[in-house]
């Protein structure tokens, strides 16, 4: 046909002309700028600010960024060498930085925390990534106790027999499942309880006088900087976790007891500042312990962050609960579950999927509030500055110390913000 | 069927409280009273030992005790020879003061970067993302301090405004100066006064008491017309012209009694080594007020991007089929539904606005904290009861605030059939 056609009408081209280009004004870079910055009276404005805000910033920073300074015993010997131009003196971190990253611990035994944290990344790998082997999860388990004898240092064999406590539960547990599933997670819990209480402790000063295996113990007051930021954050982390959820679970429980219990401790720990509950554990806390008890300020913070971040996400995991299908809960009720079988197996997975960005905004919070300590005088990185500034040689200075703070834990936050994207597109099942 | 009945009719065993689910959760229920009553009366009887072994009691009367020291910002009359309640009250209304100036402006400035950062504006968007990131990913606390820390060394003192060739000078026709001290901003004064009232703590000048009644009148007013607009509208099909209707409504009344009060501004003048005259605002607060609102402002801000991402394409679409302008598809179509996505979380923020107003103890602000669980705490000794009564106004503020703001969001919300 279409030969036909071009032969009776002789005009029709039978050939394509060869492509123009196009306008020079709708290509390359002059388009996206005609695009992207200068599409319309308001957007010309909004360009001319932008540039004008970034031109003001990298103004007032850019020189004192690029006339830094690195080595200097002190500030007078910094503004000596700038000679009267605006320079940033990081001589100070330079000289402090083991201070700010491990307060006043003893500068031999540095690689006991060094070793701690590259541990940490070891044994929280396998938990974050799917691709690493699964046999790690022992290492994973076992890694708490060896924290924190590495930190606090001691004879090792307090840690090993807290650690046979969980040996001794699962020994009950094996032994009364026989009876009853119920007798035996109870049996295992009382029986850890009492092994750490009656017999851990006789124990391990036993063994400790047979083979004194022991390391330089370290008090709690030594510790500082992002050690103590880190310990705090980590293992708050994951102890709020769990116990999250638990709380999530006793709002939603039938049971109304247990219901108005969580409801009522949700509701108050979400409704006064994480500052009040930190000042309760530095000066109440006495006042609600057996007479003559004290212990640790540290291990006091950790709880009590533990509490707070906790309430937080009963909250979130209540919303990942809200967001379910109403067909879940009566699906695993028609396959004949138990309660904790279908919590375990198909309402909880699916709840925790669903507030994966709350729960990790709650772990960004909760490792940004570890600075309150300060006022409890913990020696996070903040209290550090000051004592830093209260050194003659570096009093006054300010802002390299403020920066190198606000730059690690930005680091921290935003790599755990990154690796909950990359978990929530990982978990996506949607085919959207 | 024999054995059915036999069954429903056998007696209640002790091993049911254990194996039949309709007893077993009142039996939970019974143990988990006994624990927790238990535990209850082990911290009341640790509380009660540790307390007679101090030699204290439980005993609120402190709270009438003098005070003994000053506060820097009261907003009700206030001197060191007040009782420790009136200090309570003073902190409160500073913390609450705080909170709503806060509130106010991180939710101006959050849906501004969050709409923002929407923006086809290759160069704004990016800079508001960096904003945001900025400001969520370190801590709040070291967000005051550098504030803090930029007004305190960064701006001139009231010695440099002196002289004939000052180093510093005064902004808008000398009318504010931005000092190391804090800023001076000009006051209203009136020149006729109307007499002050005295309300118990606050005395209060006829003048601010009239002018605020003025402007609710006007408000009331400006609805009453919109109301009318509208109800013509419905009837007719058009819209009467309103705005110079709404701007003589809204601004007449108040211009006409501040001009028949008399009400001319006053300036800080420098006098001698410091500013006097006109409104002082201390660095502290300001310091608090500007990281409060920039931190909550970076919330509010992905909050606010991720209600108009969570309105489906179709909406805008079916508002451009409809005819509507972009302006109008946002104010009638978008935003009133993307509002009821941002409310809940929105709530939230202000709620933690409030709590982070405690961390005002860092640049020396004198809220709640810093007289009933600062400084009354340390003079009259009494922990446990300052404590109480610290964390039990911080939670009826957190309720309050929360309450009425529920009561918003369900007058928002959508109502299914």
């Amino acid at each position: 046909m279409s030969d036909t056609h071009s032969q009776t009408v002789a005009y029709v081209r039978d050939s394509m002309l060869p492509e123009k280009s196009p306008p020079s004004n709708q290509v390359g870079a002059i388009r996206w700028l005609r695009e992207n910055l200068l599409s319309g009276p308001l957007n010309i404005i909004l360009t001319i600010l932008s540039i004008l805000i970034v031109y003001v910033l990298v103004r007032a920073i850019g020189p004192w960024l690029l006339h830094s300074i690195w080595n200097a015993g002190s500030l007078s010997e910094c503004r000596e060498i700038l000679n009267g131009e605006s320079g940033a003196c990081f001589g100070v971190i330079k000289d402090r930085w083991h201070q700010l990253i491990f307060g006043f611990y003893p500068p031999e035994i540095y690689w006991r925390p060094v070793l701690t944290f590259v541990l940490m990344l070891v044994a929280i790998a396998p938990i974050l990534f799917a691709g690493v082997p699964r046999k790690m999860l022992w290492f994973s388990a076992i890694f708490p106790a060896l924290a924190f004898w590495l930190i606090w240092g001691g004879t090792i064999w307090f840690t090993i027999c807290v650690l046979l406590g969980f040996v001794v539960g699962y020994v009950a547990f094996v032994l009364l499942r026989r009876v009853s599933d119920l007798f035996a997670v109870i049996g295992a819990v009382v029986a850890t309880v009492l092994w750490w209480v009656f017999l851990s402790g006789p124990l391990s000063s036993e063994l400790a006088q047979i083979l004194p295996l022991k390391i330089q113990h370290v008090k709690s007051h030594e510790l500082g900087g992002f050690t103590v930021s880190i310990i705090i954050g980590v293992t708050g982390i994951v102890m709020s976790l769990p116990l999250g959820i638990l709380l999530c679970l006793g709002r939603q429980s039938d049971m109304p007891l247990v219901k108005w219990i969580s409801v009522g401790f949700i509701e108050f720990i979400r409704g006064v500042p994480l500052i009040t509950l930190l000042f309760t554990a530095s000066l109440l806390l006495n006042y609600f312990l057996p007479p003559g008890t004290n212990f640790d300020i540290l291990l006091r913070v950790i709880i009590m962050v533990t509490l707070f971040s906790a309430a937080y996400i009963a909250e979130v995991v209540r919303g990942g609960f809200a967001a379910l299908p109403r067909g879940q809960y009566e699906a695993a009720d028609a396959l004949g579950l138990d309660y904790w079988k279908a919590q375990r197996l198909i309402l909880l997975p699916q709840a925790l999927k669903i507030s994966i960005p709350g729960i990790v905004n709650t772990f960004i919070g909760l490792f940004k509030d570890t600075t309150l300590v300060v006022f409890i005088g913990i020696l996070d990185p903040i209290g550090l500055s000051s004592a830093i500034r209260a050194d003659s040689n570096w009093n006054g200075i300010v802002w390299e110390l403020y920066g190198f703070i606000a730059l690690c834990f930005f680091i921290f936050c935003f790599s755990m913000s990154r690796y909950s994207q990359y978990l929530e597109g990982k978990l996506k099942t949607d085919h959207r | 069927m024999a054995m059915m009945s036999e069954t429903q009719g056998s007696s209640f065993r002790l091993s049911m409280l254990i194996y039949d689910t309709r007893y077993r959760s009142i039996t939970i229920q019974i143990i988990f009273l006994f624990l927790m009553m238990a535990g209850a009366a082990w911290l009341i009887d640790n509380t009660l030992a540790n307390l007679a072994e101090k030699g204290k009691d439980i005993d609120f009367s402190f709270l009438w005790a003098r005070a003994g020291y000053d506060i820097n910002q009261r907003l009700v009359d206030y001197t060191n020879d007040s009782p420790h309640w009136v200090a309570w009250v003073v902190g409160l209304l500073n913390t609450l003061v705080l909170a709503a100036v806060a509130c106010i402006t991180a939710t101006v400035v959050g849906v501004m970067a969050g709409v923002l950062r929407l923006s086809n504006n290759w160069i704004i968007s990016k800079l508001m993302a960096a904003y945001v990131e900025m400001f969520r990913n370190i801590p709040l606390l070291l967000w005051i301090l550098v504030i803090y820390a930029v007004l305190t060394e960064i701006t001139p003192s009231p010695n440099q405004f002196r002289g004939d060739n000052p180093s510093a000078s005064m902004f808008m026709f000398d009318s504010m100066a931005i000092t190391n001290r804090g800023s001076y901003l000009p006051s209203i004064l009136f020149s006729r006064s109307l007499g002050d009232v005295n309300l118990g703590l606050l005395t209060v000048g006829v003048n601010s008491l009239v002018l605020i009644a003025i402007i609710i009148a006007s408000v009331f007013g400006y609805r009453a017309l919109q109301h009318s607009a509208a109800a013509t509208q419905e009837s007719t099909g058009d819209r009467p012209v309103t705005w110079w209707k709404s701007l003589l409504i809204l601004f007449g009344p108040l211009i006409l009694a501040m001009i028949a009060m008399g009400a001319h501004l006053e300036l800080p003048v420098l006098k001698g080594f410091n500013f006097s005259g006109g409104l002082f605002v201390r660095n502290s607060f300001i310091a608090m007020w500007l990281a409060l609102t920039l931190y909550t402002g970076a919330f509010i801000a992905e909050i606010v991007r991720a209600g108009i991402l969570a309105i489906s394409k179709g909406q805008s679409e079916a508002a451009f089929a409809l005819g509507l302008r972009p302006g109008r598809t946002m104010s009638l179509v978008i935003l009133p539904q993307a509002l009821r996505v941002i409310m809940p979380p929105l709530i939230s923020q202000y709620l933690n606005i409030t709590k982070n107003t405690s961390l005002a103890l860092a640049v020396g602000y004198m809220d709640l904290r810093a007289t009933l669980g600062g400084i009354t705490l340390n003079q009259t000794g009494r922990e446990l009861e300052c404590m109480m009564l610290m964390m039990l106004t911080y939670l009826v503020i957190s309720l309050i605030i929360s309450g009425s703001m529920n009561v918003y969001n369900n007058s928002i919300m959508l109502r299914e059939r």
